[in-house]
């Protein structure tokens, strides 16, 4: 609905305009400075980069300052195996926990809506909670189980599964573990709230035309559930490619994802200009499904599912 | 949808839940128990709490992140709910596309590449890092969240109230503060505590844009974890998740109240 | 009722508004006078911009072109807020989080007024439209009729010069529909005001209104008194939107006949049609007999029930004539216990002159 004749053009331009200005110096501007840091030096300076834009030093300046640019860091990013190794690695990870996280989400989801009316909000209250509790202290709570004198090993010994304490700690089935567990909720929430809307009688209609209920689930539910797991598995795959807290923490040493290795640079080897090269390759990575949760987004503004 | 629920739906729900709960649990028992050690029960104590309060950083690093939290999910609201407006009510404007995009980005990006972008943003505007700059950084990365929730109570929302509203003698603000909001207040308020939480647990855009003096909950506690768990660690978030747990509980119940006003508003809007 | 002053100046005059949506028009230059105490009501299908014209009056639309004058003042660049213009909108919109007494004293709340007055004309108008006893409960507790009421009480009691009602009756049933317009006539006139209908029933526009206008695709067709529309239709096109009509084409003989299809058609004498011309009969005006009447009837035609649709309180015909052309006649079902006429009868069809109008368009 585009109503808004009745309010007035001022009171229209204010309210775009303040999010819009907001936006513009606190989300677009930085990414205009990344791309400048991307082609920058690295420097033992503070700050740490070269070369510095001098405004004042005018037309000479501006030459100076464009020809100290330089790609080194985009061919160090594309040359050096540790970043390659570490782009692949992150895809590798997203992917697969993409797939795990649809796994267990759906019939999730699917058991909520099914769900009495009475107790589905209950229900969706119950998969978000976790999530407002502290991330850093869910990863915790997993260093707690899955340490080698933590509980898993406890219970795994007691029930005479295994000899000796076992290392989950500090591999990918932790990061794996880890990944899951945080991301659930983004899963599980996108899937719900596409089912729970979904019309019985479609089902119903699909009996009546002879499909039997196996049929009808791959046939009628699972396509008509599609946004939601679209919209889910790229609120997961996305943001689970640069992520940075969970392999630090539960994988190991011999596992590196990207936002790892960005972070490393920057804070480790003060390494400005090669961290912001990283970024704006990953980010180009990621345009591509960026652009394709954007376009979903703005077809549910407009009331569409599809 | 309405079904029967079969076994396998209730079983599936059931583990998902135990699944999401376990660690949770598994933390709070273990922030009682009078062992250092996870492997051995020393039995029921407050020891650690008692410890918790003489720790001084961790106390000071959780009052910055409250004020953080208070004061970027404020803020956050205020915009989110804006743009929500901007992108629901408006209709077209020029620059609409951009817009959108730039409101629903944070969403997806991998806040590494946010917090960097904001940190290159606080250095070349010279600004000292520390409590402001953490706090411009949250109210960026969390305006967005707002901007969702408070946007797909908009889609349902019957605008002949602010017609009606408007025919009556209202001007066009007051319409909106005395009709509008309240109906949809529970969206902005689920909004804020959103902004919230997600503030008060934010590890990695915090350590780019934070700085001395500064130092919030999260940070403070990765710094420890990387040492080992620490059985501190275990009370210092059993507290916050209690504290967290109160407030969606109490708003929750309160929310129960409009969300059924909402509810209404909804089941006989548009009987067309 | 109307003022009888015909020479007062309209409350409500409306010159070529127009305004368009994408580039198709929705209202296509409309000009409309509407008389102090009269209630008008703009009939037309969905999609003929009637809902359009209504919110350009109420403010919620501003037309592209022409002018509204209210009492004389052009109220386009005033804002709704602003007119002296209430409106019943088509889902009530009563507020969800306001009691009913909060809902019918909001208006005048907007107005400033102390607060015993408010009180005061909130409790009388709740009483004139026998809603007190809700006065404290919420819309959601409300059945549809009640919360019609509601809508009605908040509206009226700030007074509008002008009050306009979006499709009133649409969500009530058949019965609560029946006595509601009873009640909504009886209001406008024990309250003097000026109303303002939108309604997509015929049914409804003839009983409640004292003229309607007749819209289609943006345009005003015909606007005239219900009697007038009904009797006195300008074009087929309304002929076959008010009402059932048969539209016979053919072709003026002289000043007082039309041959057509179904034979040579003696009507009332009209002054300039010439040429190809349609004539218009409607069926209740058509009167059935077994033999041929005695007394020679303007028009008289041969037929056979060829069908036959059984209402209760008549029964429409369709009788096919000897000529081959079909008339649709309404038979009045006045004796009970026996059809008066049953599929497949021979019968004779009489038509008055004075009942066949002349169409041009």
């Amino acid at each position: 609905m585009s109503g808004g004749h009745a309010w007035s053009g001022r009171a229209r331009r204010l309210v775009v305009a303040v999010p819009y200005l907001w936006l513009l110096i606190f989300f677009a501007v930085p990414f205009a400075i990344v791309l400048r840091m991307s082609v920058s030096q690295n420097a033992i300076a503070s700050p740490p980069y070269l070369p510095l834009f001098d405004p004042a030093a005018g037309w000479a300046g501006v030459k100076e300052f464009a020809g100290a640019l330089t790609f080194d860091n985009f061919q160090r990013v594309f040359s050096d195996s540790i970043y390659t190794y570490a782009y692949l690695k992150s895809l590798q990870i997203a992917a697969m926990s993409t797939a795990i996280l649809l796994a267990i989400a759906f019939p999730v989801a699917y058991g909520m809506a099914c769900a009495p009316r009475r107790w589905q909000p209950v229900l969706v209250m119950a998969v978000v909670l976790p999530f407002w509790t502290a991330f850093l202290i869910r990863i915790y709570a997993w260093i707690n189980i899955l340490q080698r004198d933590g509980l898993l090993n406890d219970v795994l010994m007691a029930l005479g599964l295994i000899g000796e304490p076992a290392g989950w700690l500090s591999s990918d089935t932790a990061i794996f573990i880890g990944i899951v567990y945080s991301y659930l909720p983004f899963m599980v929430l996108p899937i719900y709230s596409v089912l729970e809307k979904m019309d019985q009688s479609l089902l119903e209609a699909a009996a009546d035309l002879g499909c039997p209920r196996w049929k009808a689930f791959w046939l009628v539910t699972v396509p008509l559930a599609m946004p939601g797991v679209l919209a889910g598995a790229l609120l997961c795959f996305i943001p689970v490619i640069g992520e940075f807290v969970i392999p630090d923490l539960l994988g190991g040493s011999g596992t590196m994802m990207i936002g790892q290795a960005l972070w490393v640079d920057f804070f480790g080897n003060l390494d400005w200009p090669a961290a912001s090269a990283i970024a704006i390759v990953l980010l180009a990575l990621l345009l591509g499904p960026i652009m394709i949760y954007q376009h979903l987004q703005m077809r549910a503004l407009e009331g569409r599912r599809w | 949808m309405v079904k029967r629920a079969s076994w396998f739906n209730l079983a599936a729900v059931a583990l998902g839940l135990a699944f999401l709960y376990l660690p949770i649990a598994i933390l709070i028992i273990y922030s009682f128990n009078e062992s250092r050690l996870v492997t051995v029960w020393g039995g029921w104590s407050v020891r650690w709490y008692r410890e918790l309060l003489n720790d001084g950083p961790v106390l000071a690093a959780a009052w910055v992140s409250l004020r953080i939290a208070f004061l970027s999910a404020t803020l956050a609201t205020i915009l989110g709910t804006l743009a929500a407006l901007a992108l629901v009510r408006v209709g077209r404007f020029r620059g609409r596309m951009a817009f959108s995009a730039m409101v629903y980005a944070p969403l997806v990006m991998p806040e590494v590449i946010i917090g960097l972008s904001l940190l290159l943003l606080f250095v070349a505007l010279d600004l000292d890092r520390g409590f402001w700059t953490t706090t411009l950084a949250h109210t960026t990365l969390t305006m967005c969240f707002v901007t969702v929730i408070v946007q797909s109570r908009l889609l349902a929302f019957d605008w002949s109230l602010e017609e009606a509203a408007m025919d009556l003698g209202c001007p066009p603000a007051r319409a909106f503060f005395s009709v509008t909001l309240p109906l949809i207040g529970s969206a902005v308020a689920s909004g804020w505590m959103l902004a919230f939480a997600l503030s008060l647990d934010d590890l990695v855009i915090a350590s780019f844009t934070t700085g001395p003096g500064a130092t919030t909950l999260p940070i403070q506690i990765y710094s420890q974890v990387r040492l080992g768990v620490k059985p501190e660690i275990n009370a210092i978030c059993t507290l916050l998740i209690a504290v967290v747990a109160l407030i969606v509980v109490i708003a929750s119940l309160l929310s129960k109240r409009y969300a059924l006003a909402e509810e209404r508003e909804g089941a006989f809007a548009a009987p067309m | 009722m109307v003022d009888d002053n015909a020479s007062a100046a309209p409350l409500v005059r409306i010159e070529g508004a127009a305004k368009h949506f994408a580039g198709v028009p929705a209202v296509d230059g409309v000009s409309l006078d509407i008389a102090k105490g009269e209630f008008f009501a703009l009939l037309g299908p969905s999609g003929c911009g009637k809902t359009t014209l209504l919110r350009m009056l109420a403010g919620f639309e501003i037309p592209d072109a022409g002018r509204i004058l209210l009492d004389g003042e052009d109220i386009v660049p005033v804002p709704p807020y602003r007119r002296p213009v209430n409106m019943m909108f088509q889902s009530y919109a009563l507020f969800p989080h306001l009691s009913v007494e909060s809902n019918v004293a909001f208006g005048l709340k907007q107005e400033g007024l102390p607060r015993a007055e408010i009180k005061a004309r909130v409790d009388e108008m709740m009483k004139t439209i026998s809603i007190g006893q809700f006065a404290s409960r919420k819309p959601h507790q409300l059945s549809g009729g009640q919360r019609q009421r509601v809508a009605l009480a908040r509206a009226l009691v700030k007074r509008p010069k002008l009050f306009l009602l979006d499709e009133p009756l649409a969500a009530l049933d058949k019965k609560l529909r029946a006595q509601t317009q009873f009640e909504l006539k009886e209001l406008q006139r024990r309250l003097g005001l000026t109303f303002v209908i939108v309604t997509h029933d015929q049914e409804e526009a003839m009983i409640m209104a004292d003229r309607i206008g007749v819209m289609d695709r943006g345009r005003l067709v015909q606007v005239g008194t219900p009697a007038e529309i009904y009797e006195h239709p300008n074009s087929r096109w309304v002929a076959e939107f008010i009402g059932e009509a048969n539209i016979l084409r053919g072709e003026m003989v002289g000043r007082e006949a039309v041959r057509t299809p179904a034979g040579t058609l003696r009507v009332a004498a009209c002054g300039a049609a010439q040429g190809e011309v349609f004539v218009a009969i409607r069926p209740e005006k058509i009167r059935l007999s077994a033999r041929r009447p005695d007394l020679e009837p303007d028009n008289c035609f041969a037929g056979r029930v060829s069908a036959l649709a059984y209402r209760g309180d008549m029964s429409l015909c369709t009788v096919a004539l000897q000529s081959g052309a079909e008339l649709k006649v309404a038979v009045p079902n006045f004796m009970r216990g026996q059809s008066h006429v049953r599929g497949g009868d021979s019968v004779f069809a009489s038509i008055d002159a004075a009942a066949c109008v002349v169409l041009t368009q």
